[in-house]
């Protein structure tokens, strides 16, 4: 914050916001202010100028206003469980965080809908529901703690996703404050509202649209019965080609998980899971919906398994055993700070049948650099969770990891997949844009961030690794921007 | 001339011509027609387009052609139909790689020959670019969504003759803004899709239709409130109401494994009670419109729960007798009305029935003859945001000019 006019306007901002919002609403104390330095990717840090906890529509709106007003970045934050630091905040700018808008304000069983504010818990929406039967689907490995107003911006994701979609597909309208202070909805109660999909684009577009204040989430059905399998394998290529076989056979499994002998390892010192021994793979598989269809859907699931090597198969007899199941799985990315000091959770995605070269290529990119790699993945859809392990401590080991991980990513390129399946680009993958996109589809993304936040203060910084000054024609940028030559603009 | 002569130069000279009355847009009639055969030809045509002022509108198979206000001008047709490929069918992932012009039963029959489908039933048929384009869709959006739930990559053509792409080739992925969404259902205005990448489902094993006749609206309503609250999945719940006032069957659709989806008819059967039957063969209205082509129509969107007023506000639609169809587990419904039905009397029962609506549902006057004069789309909240995204994609407006929500 060194720059004077930065500091004078955050000022102005909190004597503003403290009148407009009440004493206990703005955090400018520095030390309180530095709490708030990071999300969940804590290597990149950065305190906020200023924090702000509203607590309704009208105080975000009070929030954007000011700083539109005088033209100082903003940042909203929920939970803060990101992991691609998309929720990073700016020294110069100011951090909404949502945590204070955590009501829901409607479970309308009939419409198969519930209104929330973003601060909402993702798993507090199904809480809400379950006695009326139903369920909110998208659900993060961190569902206990992170918000359903990050969940938007990140699109996220979780086990469930190969059956039941991301939020998007669970997310039928918003109400967002926009970067230039108005409140409007996208979408609605109702689905194919008239006019584009805005909603639809807002979701997934890490808070660089503006700033989501409702949410209208879709309710499902609970299925009738849930089962579970847990089966071990030698090799990942053994469970490779049983994920292969189930989907082959016409079943959607509502989650198909693996993990390699590495994670597996992990997950035994740190929760002592108990898989089989031995294992070099194992695959939890799960089904749902009406009992006789999936009676006969995990009969074969469980041949497919047997048939392509599982050595054991166990099948959850009840929800502690499910549990059970998925204990290890669900814990693996913390427990890999058993077996290292330091590790970097990458999230690739490479079309499912390319799993097991891609593994392969993966194990040859580790031995060759000496970094060890644990995989644990979505292998029904193909999402790579490849811990890279590495000891800080050792000169030239963090660096050498952060080239493993970034070597994956090329990996997943390569094979037509995505750098992301569901952390987000953030400012830590800004970088790999353009090696997945050309400079064309960034500028034609970028249209849609000239139409919602033309000043660019909406979460800047994110997404883009070059973002395009809007107004500007588009098309290859040559050399720099006079805008930027001319100290009035900067590129981040 | 100099024109027809640059898109033949570009479509090859087959494939450009002067249009004809049968090329009316919604009655609008263009200068020309050209068709071009891949991706960089609908750039070249596009550039063109921009460096002559022409204002274009693209046309697959045509089956949506009279969908939307019609243009406030069109020089250009850009045909798709060329655009008819397979790309990619990756049966082991479930994606399809298709061009745009690709007809939707032709992709059907390449994948139903692998044991998969595209989830997306459209009752008009017609292309994948223009089901993408009208987010049109069918009886099974109940389970699998529309275009907007499947397309998860896409690669479109600016006005500006650039070519862009977003999302990609798998399920799964978060890198970037979502165009997909954007493009689905924006009717031509943001630019020309020319490939479109969808998750694929596998076909069911097994499938059961099970009927009922309803009496009146009320006891519509309770019964797809029955459906929905139990645990059976429906894959599709649709409601057909031939004569107002007359009798309407309700048609649930199950699909599954075959050990599973007998159990759960007869379950359905006996939840709904009345005439209620299983059967395995589609009623001979599934999945069709509500309406001929000349027919105006309408599609009404509603929380699931307001079904009976909305019913009932087309029940005494002032002496209009509109057929209605669609939807009932989503939402969706289509009505038609003949085509030389009192103008007047339309236009008061969209009135009638945006009012009913509020704050939630719309009414959207799909197609209609110019006499019919209202705003064929409603009021559409964020309507700045959206004129804001359109300049941004379209800064001439030359791309479907007029056809969208407030005039865009």
């Amino acid at each position: 914050m060194a720059d004077p006019t930065a500091s004078e306007a955050l000022s102005r901002l909190a004597h503003r916001f403290r009148a407009a919002l009440g004493e206990r609403a703005v955090i400018s104390d520095p030390v309180e202010l530095a709490t708030y330095s990071c999300d969940g990717l804590t290597h990149y840090t950065a305190t906020p100028g200023l924090v702000v906890l509203p607590e309704t529509t009208e105080q975000v709106q009070e929030v954007v206003r000011g700083c539109a007003e005088l033209g100082v970045p903003y940042v909203a934050r929920g939970s803060g469980t990101g992991l691609s630091g998309g929720a990073l905040p700016r020294a110069d700018g100011v951090l909404v965080v949502t945590t204070r808008m955590r009501r829901i304000i409607e479970i309308d069983i009939p419409n198969q809908r519930a209104v929330v504010e973003p601060g909402v818990i993702n798993l507090e929406v199904t809480r809400a529901a379950a006695p009326h039967g139903f369920y909110y689907a998208p659900d993060p490995s961190s569902q206990q703690v992170c918000s359903i107003g990050g969940n938007v911006a990140e699109n996220s994701g979780g086990a469930h996703c190969l059956k039941y979609g991301f939020t998007v597909h669970h997310v039928l309208g918003l109400e967002i404050v926009t970067p230039d202070g108005e409140v409007v909805w996208l979408g609605g109660k109702t689905p194919d509202s008239p006019g584009y999909d805005l909603a639809g684009v807002f979701v997934g577009s890490e808070g660089t649209l503006g700033i989501v204040t409702k949410i209208v989430v879709r309710l499902l059905r609970a299925p009738q019965v849930v089962r579970t399998l847990l089966a071990g394998f030698r090799s990942t290529d053994e469970a490779g080609g049983a994920v292969s076989a189930i989907i082959g056979a016409g079943v959607v499994p509502a989650a198909i998980e693996m993990m390699d002998a590495l994670a597996i390892e992990a997950a035994e010192a740190s929760v002592h899971c108990d898989y089989p021994r031995g294992a070099g793979a194992v695959l939890i598989v799960e089904l749902d919906g009406p009992s006789a269809d999936v009676a006969q859907q995990f009969a074969e699931v469980e041949r497919h398994c047997r048939e392509h090597g599982a050595f054991e198969v166990r099948v959850a007899a009840d929800d502690v055993e499910r549990a059970e199941i998925w204990k290890g799985r669900k814990s693996a990315f913390a427990a890999v700070g058993r077996i290292s000091p330091d590790y970097l959770v990458q999230d690739g995605v490479i079309p499912r049948t390319a799993l097991p070269e891609v593994l392969r290529d993966i194990a040859e990119l580790s031995a060759r650099s000496g970094v060890r790699v644990a995989n644990v993945f979505h292998a029904g859809d193909g999402n790579l969770h490849p811990l890279v392990l590495f000891d800080e401590s050792v000169p030239g080991q963090g660096e050498r990891a952060e080239e493993v991980s970034g070597a994956i990513l090329d990996l997943c390129i390569r094979h037509g997949g995505s750098i992301t399946g569901e952390h987000g680009v953030g400012v830590d993958k800004a970088k790999f844009m353009p090696r997945m996109f050309t400079s064309e589809d960034l500028d034609t993304m970028q249209l849609v961030r000239c139409a919602f936040d033309p000043a660019g203060i909406c979460n800047p910084g994110k997404v883009f690794p070059t973002p395009r000054l809007c107004g500007e024609v588009p098309g290859k940028r040559k050399g720099v921007h006079p805008l930027v030559e001319a100290g009035r603009a900067e590129l981040f | 001339m100099a024109v027809l002569a640059g898109l033949a130069a570009i479509c090859g000279a087959g494939n450009a011509r002067e249009a004809g009355p049968h090329d009316a847009v919604a009655g609008v009639t263009p200068k020309y027609v050209a068709a071009p055969g891949c991706t960089e030809e609908v750039a070249a045509v596009l550039r063109l387009a921009a460096d002559q002022a022409l204002t274009v509108v693209p046309r697959g198979t045509g089956t949506k052609l009279a969908w939307g206000a019609p243009p406030r001008s069109v020089d250009l047709v850009l045909d798709t139909t060329r655009l008819a490929r397979v790309v990619e069918h990756a049966a082991g992932d479930l994606v399809v790689v298709v061009e745009a012009g690709t007809r939707l039963d032709t992709l059907q029959e390449t994948l139903a020959a692998h044991g998969q489908r595209l989830a997306l039933d459209p009752p008009s048929g017609g292309t994948v670019g223009g089901t993408v384009a009208a987010n049109a869709a069918g009886p099974l959006r109940l389970l699998y969504g529309t275009a907007r739930d499947l397309l998860i990559g896409v690669t479109v053509v600016r006005a500006d003759g650039v070519v862009a792409r977003a999302g990609g080739k798998v399920v799964k992925n978060v890198a970037g803004y979502d165009l997909g969404k954007l493009f689905t259902g924006s009717y031509g205005t943001l630019g020309v899709i020319t490939q479109a990448v969808f998750r694929l489902h596998p076909l069911p094993a097994a499938r059961a239709y099970v009927t009922r006749t309803v009496a009146d609206a009320a006891e519509a309503s309770r019964l797809v409130q029955a459906v929905l609250r139990s645990q059976l999945v429906p894959a599709a719940l649709e409601l057909d109401l031939p004569r107002p006032g007359g009798p309407a069957t309700l048609v649930v659709l199950l699909e599954g494994a075959p050990a599973g989806v007998p159990a759960r008819a007869e379950t359905l059967v006996a939840l709904l009670g009345g005439d209620a039957r299983a059967g395995e063969e589609a009623p001979p209205w599934w999945g069709r419109h509500p309406f001929g082509p000349d027919d105006i129509t309408l599609k009404i969107a509603y929380p699931i729960a307001d079904l009976e007023a909305v019913m009932t506000a087309l029940a005494g639609a002032g002496g209009l007798e509109p057929t209605l169809r669609g939807s009932v587990g989503t939402g969706v419904l289509h009505a038609g009305l003949p085509g030389d039905a009192d103008p007047a009397a339309v236009a008061r029962l969209l009135g009638t029935l945006r009012q009913a609506l509020r704050p939630w549902g719309s009414a959207i006057l799909l197609q209609a003859p110019p006499a019919v004069a209202v705003d064929r789309w409603g009021d559409v909240p964020a309507l700045a945001l959206m004129r804001r995204v359109k300049t941004q994609f379209d800064p001439a407006h030359r791309l479907s000019p007029g056809r969208f929500v407030g005039g865009i």
